[in-house]
Order: structure tokens, then C-alpha cells, then sequence
């Protein structure tokens, strides 16, 4: 597993990048996304001080934090596979390719394998749907997923 | 001269291998020793021809695709650095017939050039109609919008001029345009084309309408899932700033105008412009009750014009050829064009700009060439998420947002995902309830509880419990959403779900063979 940093460092560093990006019309989400890049998740022990930070209270902070899907409470698996489950991808059998996925990694959707190589999540379009079904592989587009793609996505993950 | 190879950069050809084409043909143009300059375009958006390559000869461009890495070396072994002949030959672009039917305005430049070089923008008639735009009153510039009888582009279709006219007659210290990129709904990415293809055009259409209006700032806001049209954005209006294009003094008038990229965090519902505005303002993406408009109390509160990407990517076109040009183009109140999406089981998709009051059956049958699968089409989505089903039975409609209101449906951002025979309507109606409730953002009732509610009916029909009760249940629900719900999602969640009842009564009538099998 990847070491957590002690909350103290969490804090000095979710600093930096408010100080950084304070300056913002409509500072927090610019803010946790960048704490979401330097961390790999939206740590608890930054929220306070984005709080202290924006003044504003920490309720509002953690409403923010877990009405989007893409902030993370916990670090992600070293690859992140998104796999589009949209109408598109729908049509041409991306049910199916999910399942096998699923299957083959032994894991569902939102949740990592427990050697923490992979994380698996459903994305609702990723803007390919001419190209279905679709995947994208650490920010990689793939496009017309098919068996050979997934054998080819799945050695990626596991080496 | 040294040969310029074309090869996208767009998402769509990157997903199907265009990276490992390029460097395929970099390598193999190493190991030749040839000198050539590889372009990286956008996409010209026939996308089962991508990735498509392309060769500037002294008779104009020439294009091969699908091209493999695997094709390289024959490629070259055939010249096609000239021209010459091969199995992926193409000819000229401009004569594909997927292509060569098209009317192309908004995306006139879309997939020639590097996208991100200006000169390129401006050999094509790009920031001609700034230029226009900085020479002419607020007002002036305001009646050519209205005059070309543009509507918005994202789905609800509200005349663009009027939504801009409110903004330039709010007097406020401070003005915003917020440009919606949130292109959440499946079976579109015309506005990630655009970004990704021809930035410049976004930038110049927004700029536009700050000039109009009185905004100085701009916002456009992304969604996460597009990251490669975030990054060219990002250097785009880089590039623009270091032009004068944007700044204190646009293209040297007195006018200014300045923007920033912003990006989402997964939310669909961000895409309905009060959400979005909220999401800006760096809150949770609810919903805002309307009235007040977001033309007189947008973000943080200022009279802000939040326009979709195509509408405000189609005004440089208007202020640079005229309002009656536009306008000269579509059927009854649908003016100009539109950029089609065809996706999903498709044998040719892509993006079709044309002319509003194409059939739908045009557009399924003879454009996009019926099913990847060969199968007969059974079910064509139009408008995204939220948009109806329709069977063959209604492939006569024309494409126009009155008619297809007519028919309980919606042209919304103009994708149309097609489905084979093997589709299951009420599966179909059931993720239409199941996306609504994962993206509900729970400020009213409907839409919060009403999706959850209809996932668990629908199951019980699916399971044939009770089925002529359930059916009506999930009408009466259908009829609460639509009426009761704050903003679309809520609302126009019944439209998937009701036209899969009404067009293919079939799939929900109880099934023997499902319920014996369990």
C-alpha cells in the first residue's frame, strides 16, 4: 500500500495550493482538484483547512466534496479503468464487456483488486459513443472495445 | 516542399489507435529518411473512417482510412505520400459522400488544420466576425443573433438573441459568459469535437457575445471526462491572449474581454445551466429555482448569458456572413444548421452538420447506414439521456425541435444513438430511472425519489409482478416527474421511460420465458 502522508503534511501542502488558487473567482473546486492530483484523494484532514482557508464552515466544504463523483475519500487502485455504461456503449454490448472485466479482475464496479494494481469504475460517456464500446485507462480513450483491447487493457493493469 | 502527413489528435480517432499510427509513420519516415512534417488535426468526424490520415499533394489533400499501424509500411510502399494508391485510399476529403453531403458552418474548419494554430484559423475565415462584432454597436450585434434565428444549441432551444438582448439590458457593474461544455449526454460530442478541432471558434463566438452584451469575463466550463479538450482549450486561450484576441483590448478595440477553463467533477446534472452556475460559484451543483434568470442573476449573482458550446461556436459564422445567410438555412422555426450526432449500433457514425428538416430515417438509414451489427434497427434514442425512443414506425419525422415535440420527443443536443433488434425497451426505460436517481441532485422530490421508485416498479414489471398495476404506476409517476420536477433531469426522465412503453408495448408485457427461467 502507499504510504499515507502524516495528516500534519496534508495540511501544510492543502496550504500551498489555497494560497496558490485563493485568488480565484469561485476558488473550491480548482482547489480540490488539485488536492485530489497531489494527494490521489480529497483527504479529511484537508477539509478543515480549505474551511479555515475559503471561510467557509466544514459542512459546506464536505457537501462539496461528496456531491461529485470524481472526488475521491480514499486513494485509487495504481491504474483507474472507467468503463462508459452510457446508451451508446449500451447498444453495441457494453453490459457484456463489463461483466467480463468484472469477472476477470474479480472485482465490481468501485473497487480495487486487492493487490491495489486496479480500480474500477462505470463512466456515464466519455464523448466516443461513434466509437463504442468505450473505456478510458488512467486518462488513455479506448474506443470499439473489444476482447483483444481487453486482454491488451488487462496486462497493462496487471504488469 | 516538404509533405505534411495529417493525423488526429481528436479523442475519437486517439480511442480508436491514431497515437500508434503516428508513430508508426514517424518511424517509418526515419528509417526511409524522408523529411516530412506531421500535422496533428482535429477530426472531420467520420469516425469509422478514423483514424483517418491525410496527405497534402499538388492536387490538394488526400485521405486513407481506417488507417492500422499494420497498413504503415504499405502506405508508403504504395506513396502515398503523392497519392498514390492503396486499400485505405479515400481520395480528396471533401468528396467522401459521409462528408461531401454535409452543410458545414459551425464546423466549417473542424479537422483540416492543427487546431491550435491561429494562421490556420485565420486563413479560413476565422475572427472575421469579431472584427465585425468590434466595429458595431452592443445592439446592432444583438439583432443579428436574434435576426438568424439561432436557438440554443444544448437541447432546450431558447432563442439565443433574446437570452443575450436580458444580459445587455441588465445594467450591472460586472457581466458574465459562462459557456456550458458539460456535454454529458450519450451519443454526444459535437462541443468535444469543437474544442478539441477548432478552439479558436469557441473563443472567438464567446468573445462575441461579451462584446454584445457588456461581459468582460468568460467561463467555460468542461467536464472532467474530456481531458484532452481541456488541455487544447487551456492553450488556446493562451495563444488567443498572446494575440490580442483576448485582453484589455480586443483585436485593438476598446472592448475587454477575458476567459479561464474550468472543469467538473463528474456530475451530470451540471450541465443544466443553474447547477453549472453553482458548480462555478464552487458550490454543490443543485438546481436554482427560476425565476430569477441566470440573464439578469447568473453567477455570483451578475446578469450572465450561459450559452452551449455549438450556439456560441455558430455566431462567428453569423456576424461574419450575416444574420439572413444563416437564417436562409433549416425548416419552419429551426434555423441554420445542426451538427448531428449519429452513434451507438451504427455502421457509419459521426458527426452530420446540415440543414434542419432532414428525416429521421435519412439520417439513420442512408447517412449512418443502418446497424454496426447488420441487424434491423429496432429503437433510435434522440436527444441523449433524457430524449425518447423512437421506432421505425416514426422515422418519417423531420429534424426540427417542433416536430419532434410533436411526437413526444425532443432533438436536445442533436445525438441519436441507434439500437439493434436485440435491444430490451424496458431494461432501456429501467436505466433511464437508474440514471436518474445516480444523478439526481436531490433538491426536489420527483426527481429524487420518483427515479428510485421507478427503478423498484419497473423491476417488479420485469419480474410480471402485478404487471397492469405496475404499468400504471409507473405512468402516474412518469406524469408527476415530468410535471413536478425542478429542472430536465426530473423531467424529461419520463421521456426514455414513456416512449419505450408507448413504441414497443412488447418488451413490458409480462414474459413467460424470464420469469420461468429464474
Amino acid at each position: 500500500m502507499t504510504m499515507q502522508p502524516a495528516s500534519t503534511e496534508i495540511a501544510s501542502r492543502t496550504a500551498a495550493i489555497i494560497q496558490e488558487l485563493k485568488g480565484l473567482e469561485g476558488p473550491l473546486l480548482p482547489i480540490l482538484h488539485e488536492i485530489q492530483e497531489e494527494f490521489g484523494h480529497v483527504p479529511q484532514a484537508a477539509l478543515p483547512v480549505i474551511a479555515d482557508g475559503l471561510n467557509l464552515s466544514r459542512a459546506e466544504v464536505h457537501g462539496v466534496v461528496t456531491f461529485y463523483h470524481d472526488f475521491r475519500a480514499r486513494p485509487a487502485g495504481r491504474h483507474v479503468l472507467k468503463l462508459c455504461q452510457a446508451e451508446a456503449c449500451q447498444s453495441m454490448g457494453s453490459d457484456a464487456v463489463a461483466a467480463k472485466i468484472k469477472q476477470l479482475l474479480g472485482i465490481g464496479f468501485h473497487e480495487t483488486t486487492r493487490d491495489g494494481s486496479v480500480t474500477l469504475e462505470p463512466v456515464y460517456c466519455l464523448g466516443l459513443c461513434a466509437c463504442s464500446p468505450s473505456a478510458m485507462l488512467d486518462g488513455e480513450v479506448i474506443g470499439r472495445l473489444d476482447d483483444e483491447k481487453i486482454d491488451e487493457i488487462l496486462a497493462e493493469v496487471r504488469s | 516542399m516538404i509533405p505534411r502527413i495529417y493525423i488526429p489528435g481528436d479523442s475519437g480517432a486517439l480511442a480508436l489507435g491514431a497515437e500508434k499510427v503516428a508513430k508508426a509513420i514517424a518511424k517509418e519516415l526515419a528509417e526511409r529518411g524522408i523529411e516530412a512534417k506531421i500535422v496533428r488535426n482535429g477530426s472531420r468526424g467520420a469516425y469509422f473512417l478514423e483514424p483517418m490520415v491525410e496527405v497534402a499533394t499538388a492536387n490538394g489533400r488526400v485521405a486513407y482510412g481506417p488507417v492500422k499501424p499494420s497498413d504503415v509500411k504499405s502506405l508508403f510502399d504504395s506513396g502515398f505520400l503523392t497519392g498514390g494508391h492503396h486499400k485505405r485510399w479515400l481520395g480528396a476529403p471533401d468528396k467522401i459522400p459521409f462528408l461531401a453531403k454535409q452543410t458545414r458552418l459551425t464546423f466549417a474548419r473542424c479537422g483540416i488544420n492543427d487546431p491550435l494554430s491561429l494562421d490556420a484559423y485565420k486563413s479560413l475565415g476565422g475572427l472575421k466576425g469579431l472584427q465585425n462584432a468590434v466595429a458595431m454597436a452592443p445592439a446592432d450585434i444583438v439583432k443579428q443573433v436574434t435576426d438568424s434565428g439561432l436557438r440554443g444549441r444544448g437541447g432546450a432551444g431558447f432563442p439565443t438573441g433574446i437570452k443575450w438582448k436580458t444580459v445587455l439590458d441588465t445594467t450591472s457593474e460586472r457581466k458574465y459568459i459562462v459557456c456550458n461544455a458539460d456535454e454529458g449526454d450519450s451519443a454526444t460530442f459535437a462541443d468535444r469535437m469543437i474544442m478539441e478541432g477548432d478552439p479558436f471558434v469557441l473563443i472567438e463566438g464567446m468573445t462575441i457575445a461579451g462584446v454584445a452584451t457588456g461581459a468582460t469575463k468568460g467561463f467555460v466550463y468542461i467536464r472532467s471526462e474530456y481531458p484532452h479538450a481541456v488541455a487544447t482549450m487551456n492553450k488556446a486561450v493562451e495563444i488567443a491572449r498572446k494575440a490580442g484576441v483576448l485582453g484589455v483590448n480586443v483585436l485593438g478595440s476598446p472592448n475587454a474581454f477575458d476567459m479561464e477553463i474550468r472543469v467538473g467533477a463528474g456530475a451530470y446534472v451540471c450541465g443544466e445551466e443553474t447547477s453549472l452556475l453553482n458548480s462555478l460559484e464552487g458550490k454543490r451543483g443543485v438546481v436554482r429555482a427560476k425565476p430569477p434568470l441566470p440573464a439578469i442573476q447568473g453567477l455570483f449573482g451578475k446578469p450572465t448569458v450561459i450559452n452551449n458550446v455549438i450556439s456560441l461556436a455558430s455566431v462567428p459564422i453569423i456576424m461574419d456572413k450575416g444574420a439572413a445567410f444563416y437564417k436562409d438555412f433549416g425548416m419552419g422555426r429551426s434555423r441554420g444548421t445542426i451538427p448531428i450526432q449519429i452513434a451507438g449500433n451504427v455502421k457509419q457514425g459521426g458527426l452530420f452538420e446540415t440543414a434542419f428538416g432532414l428525416t429521421l430515417g435519412e439520417i439513420v438509414d442512408d447517412i449512418g447506414g443502418g446497424t454496426a451489427t447488420g441487424r434491423p434497427v429496432k429503437a433510435v434514442q434522440v436527444g441523449g439521456p433524457l430524449g425518447a425512443y423512437f421506432p421505425r414506425a416514426l422515422f418519417d419525422t423531420p429534424f426540427d425541435y417542433e416536430e419532434f415535440a410533436k411526437r413526444d420527443g425532443l432533438i436536445g443536443h442533436a445525438g441519436i444513438t441507434v439500437f439493434d433488434d436485440t435491444a430490451d425497451m424496458l431494461k432501456q426505460a429501467r436505466f433511464a430511472m437508474e440514471f436518474c436517481a445516480i444523478e439526481s441532485c436531490g433538491k426536489c422530490t420527483p426527481c429524487r425519489i420518483g427515479s428510485t421508485r421507478g427503478v423498484e416498479t419497473i423491476d417488479r414489471l420485469a419480474a410480471g409482478i402485478e404487471p397492469e398495476k405496475n404499468l400504471a404506476l409507473v405512468t402516474d409517476l412518469c406524469n408527476t416527474m415530468k410535471f413536478g420536477s425542478l429542472c430536465a433531469l426530473g423531467g424529461f426522465t419520463p421521456y426514455p421511460v414513456m416512449s419505450s412503453i408507448t413504441h414497443f408495448p412488447e418488451d413490458f408485457k409480462p414474459a413467460p420465458a424470464r420469469v420461468a427461467a429464474e
